[in-house]
């Protein structure tokens, strides 16, 4: 179509150097590079769990002490959350995709933009400075009062967290106000995309929860360094108080995961059912209501810590509560679905195993959120495998699932589909491994975050470091995939899948300004106006190729 | 960049349409700024809710300690401080530059002034080691001597049966004293327990404001040092804005803290 021009100017060839990149305004730039530094982590992060699996394969000593097998298991909950699902989607996706969806040139605030990564990557390096002063074994939660007795370095560790929050609330400030003032001309709230409604759910609990955690782990740090007492019960201070704090921000906080994961799911689901999507307005404002109830529910991590019965009461009911719009969601992509001319593509794959896996991973949810049930399974591995299912299953799949959906678009190169929907299988079954027997053994009553277990339960620990090696050979084949696609891919047409957001409206990949004028913006949803045209390898508005 | 029509040397970034889309862009992301800002020291208001709700005693027995001369002081230099702001930003509206130098220059004055006396109220305690957590060493014979009033609270109500905890035998273990302890440790008491929890309170609330402070001078340092390239106008002041809103924040904050610490009854 444009292919020539496309490839004169775009925003991978719109200056050379380190410079270019590391000091760009460019959103998608940023895009990039927090993409390349998230994958880094990600990995990172899933070679902790590798040691972790490994270490368990036997009770006792497999291959680290007890101590050394507690930092890498706080190393892996730490990297993987703050490093890693965190800034996720947003940080990575939203960043690229949310303005060129808006049409509009940039974010509102492209320096504040950059500040963000920079912050992004300070953080990061005072959580792997930590990793060398001595890695913290406090569990990602760094709870107290051990946390403040620990003689590794949580100092360094929370500091990094604390950093790591103002970049996450710099991107929300941003997101907001890009949607807010920057929608293009015909682009009504009620036709923004559904990626972007999840966006900006996720952009008000990050500008509303993060600072909770900002002050409560300044508090953590001044509480080491200076003795301040206010967590300290020796001081008369309360260890609970800081777990209200924390779960202040940490549960909203599993909402800033899952929240892009979902709208991510609502364009796949559309996309690759060649369908509407079903329920447009329930979706939208699912995705605000979970925002508001994430705010009323962080007490279900308290349950077993002393917390009053009404207190209890009143946060399962909310708990429960919140299964009312993630269920909205979940009926409505099966209503999509449904009659829909569905094609497997790897996007597509991940979608559907986002559907089960965060099937399962809601409804356990629902067995801990019921306070009778919690007393039994809390802290056990029945815990740990409900969070992976959601948190792995649901967003780690849904992040795998946006990548290879836009990856034609960000890099303007095809990767070979066959590999990615081996990768993906390889990747549910993998997990499915790992996972389902943690349910079984935690349900049996094995504790999270032992380091040795009784001989009964090793049959399940092989299970899941089986699963979890196969979890490790699909990412090879889908890194192997996606790199060698860069080199060597088919060029990617403007619209591969489809889609009729408007980033699929500018070349592949986009020009550095996005587009010279802005679009005007039509329904996000209505594909039976794209069909697919043999001679540009993609999807083309059907009076264009009339025309041609 | 892209010149407005009417020629102004204010330029506005390439990605916005229109010069009002840019200015109310970066008014809303000042005003979210300033959410964040909010629940940053929300946690702490809420640490001083549930510290107070169960040992009113430790509060009413400390906050004795704090000058409430000073405080009312800083709260007056704080309020003027804000005026000289408001009134900044209407002069840079209205093109004023003589009068906006000198309003930035009061205000940034006025934000000095309350570093100045919080000082003074910093080394009082520093002296007399009504300090946080485990620095907390008071001088009970000095103190006494200089604070006849936290004296007399003490002869005037045995607070040990003031806190809301219930004795151990009835309510939860952990803070609570048991039934015991309460009458015995505290009947010829010479302070509640815990009092260096209000310290704490106290330290990490008004240092935390203290660094605001410091950041909103900063800020508005460095709209004033611009001053001199002649940087603001009638249709340029969005800086002067800006900082004055955050200067209304930091000032706003203080309102609430000086009667949750140094005015308890």
């Amino acid at each position: 179509m444009n292919g020539s021009t496309a490839v004169a100017d775009n925003y991978l060839s719109h200056g050379r150097g380190f410079r270019s990149w590391f000091f760009t305004l460019d959103h998608k730039r940023i895009g990039v590079m927090y993409l390349a530094s998230i994958f880094f982590f990600l990995i990172l992060g899933g070679f902790f769990a590798m040691l972790i699996r490994t270490e368990l394969l036997t009770p006792g000593r497999t291959i680290m002490d007890a101590d050394t097998y507690n930092q890498v298991f706080t190393l892996h909950g730490a990297v993987m959350i703050f490093l890693f699902i965190i800034p996720g989607i947003p940080a990575a996706f939203g960043n690229f995709v949310l303005p060129v969806m808006l049409g509009a040139k940039d974010v509102a605030f492209p320096r504040l933009n950059l500040l963000s990564y920079h912050l992004y990557v300070v953080g990061a390096i005072f959580s792997v400075v930590s990793i060398l002063l001595g890695a913290v074994d406090t569990g990602w939660t760094f709870y107290t009062p051990y946390s403040t007795t620990t003689h590794t370095s949580v100092v360094s560790m929370t500091l990094g967290a604390f950093i790591l929050g103002f970049s996450s609330i710099f991107t929300g400030i941003n997101f907001i106000v890009t949607i807010h003032r920057m929608r293009p001309p015909g682009m009504s709230w009620n036709r923004l995309p559904l990626f972007l409604w999840a966006l900006y759910s996720t952009a008000i609990i990050q500008i509303l929860a993060t600072p909770v955690l900002g002050i409560t782990l300044l508090l953590l740090i001044v509480e080491r360094l200076l003795g301040i007492g206010i967590f300290d019960p020796a001081l008369g201070g309360d260890p609970v108080l800081y777990q209200h704090f924390f779960w202040f921000y940490s549960h909203p906080a599993v909402y800033i995961m899952i929240l892009p994961a979902m709208g991510v799911m609502s364009e796949l689901i559309s996309v690759f059912s060649r369908k509407h999507i079903f329920g447009y307005k329930a979706i939208a404002y699912s995705s605000v209501a979970i925002a508001v109830l994430s705010f009323l529910v962080w007490g279900h991590h308290m349950f077993t810590s002393g917390q009053s019965d009404l207190g209890n009461m009143i946060f399962s009911a909310l708990t429960f509560s919140v299964a009312i719009p993630s269920a909205i969601k979940v009926f409505n992509w099966l209503a999509t679905m449904y009659k829909g001319s569905i094609r497997l593509d790897t996007p597509m794959l991940y979608a559907l195993s986002f559907l089960l896996l965060f099937g399962i991973g809601g409804l356990t949810g629902l067995f801990l959120g019921a306070l009778a049930t919690d007393v039994h399974l809390h802290d056990t591995y029945f815990v740990v495998a409900h969070f992976h299912y959601t948190m792995m299953g649901g967003v780690l799949i849904a992040f795998l699932g946006a990548m290879h959906y836009w990856w034609p678009k960000m890099f303007g190169r095809m990767y070979s589909e066959k590999a990615g929907r081996l990768a993906a299988f390889l990747v549910f079954v993998g997990f499915n491994l790992t996972f389902f027997s943690q349910f079984v053994m935690g349900s049996q009553g094995m504790p999270r975050r032992y380091y040795n277990y009784v001989d009964r339960f090793q049959s399940y620990h092989v299970l899941s470091t089986i699963g979890a090696y196969v979890l490790a050979i699909a990412f090879v084949v889908l890194a192997g995939n996606l790199i060698h696609s860069l080199f060597r891919g088919r060029k990617a047409p403007a619209n591969p899948w489809g889609s009729a957001t408007l980033e699929w409206m500018c070349a592949s990949p986009p020009p550095h300004d996005n587009f010279a004028e802005p679009p005007e913006a039509g329904d996000p949803y209505d594909l039976e106006h794209l069909v697919y045209d043999e001679s540009i390898g993609g999807y083309a508005p059907r009076t264009a190729r009339e025309g041609a | 960049m892209r010149r407005l029509e009417n020629g102004a040397a204010h330029e506005i970034p390439h990605h916005f349409a229109t010069p009002r889309q840019a200015y109310e862009s970066g008014k809303l992301g000042m005003w979210i700024f300033l959410a964040t800002e909010v629940l940053l020291f929300g946690g702490l208001f809420a640490a001083y809710a549930v510290y107070r709700g169960n040992h009113p005693e430790i509060f009413i027995y400390a906050h004795r300690f704090l000058d409430s001369r000073l405080g009312a002081l800083n709260t007056l230099i704080l309020i003027t401080s804000s005026l000289t702001m408001a009134w900044a930003v209407r002069s840079a509206q209205l093109g004023n530059r003589r009068l906006l130098t000198l309003l930035l220059a009061l205000t940034l004055l006025g934000g000095c002034a309350f570093l100045g006396v919080k000082v003074v109220e910093y080394e009082h305690k520093w002296k007399h080691g009504l300090l946080w957590g485990k620095r907390y060493r008071p001088h009970p014979a000095e103190t006494a001597q200089e604070h006849p009033s936290a004296a007399e609270v003490l002869r005037e109500a045995p607070l040990g049966d003031r806190t809301n905890i219930p004795p151990a035998a009835i309510g939860p273990s952990g803070l609570a004293f048991s039934a015991d302890e309460t009458r015995a440790g505290h009947a010829d008491a010479e302070e509640p327990r815990n009092v260096q929890l209000f310290f704490g309170v106290y330290f990490a609330m008004t240092g935390l404001h203290g660094l605001h402070v410091v950041a909103g001078l900063l800020v508005i340092g460095w709209v004033f040092v611009r001053l001199r390239g002649g940087a603001y106008g009638p249709s340029n002041f969005e800086a002067v804005d800006r900082a004055g809103l955050y200067w209304h924040l930091v000032d706003l904050i203080w309102i609430f803290l000086f009667p949750l610490l140094y005015l308890i009854h």
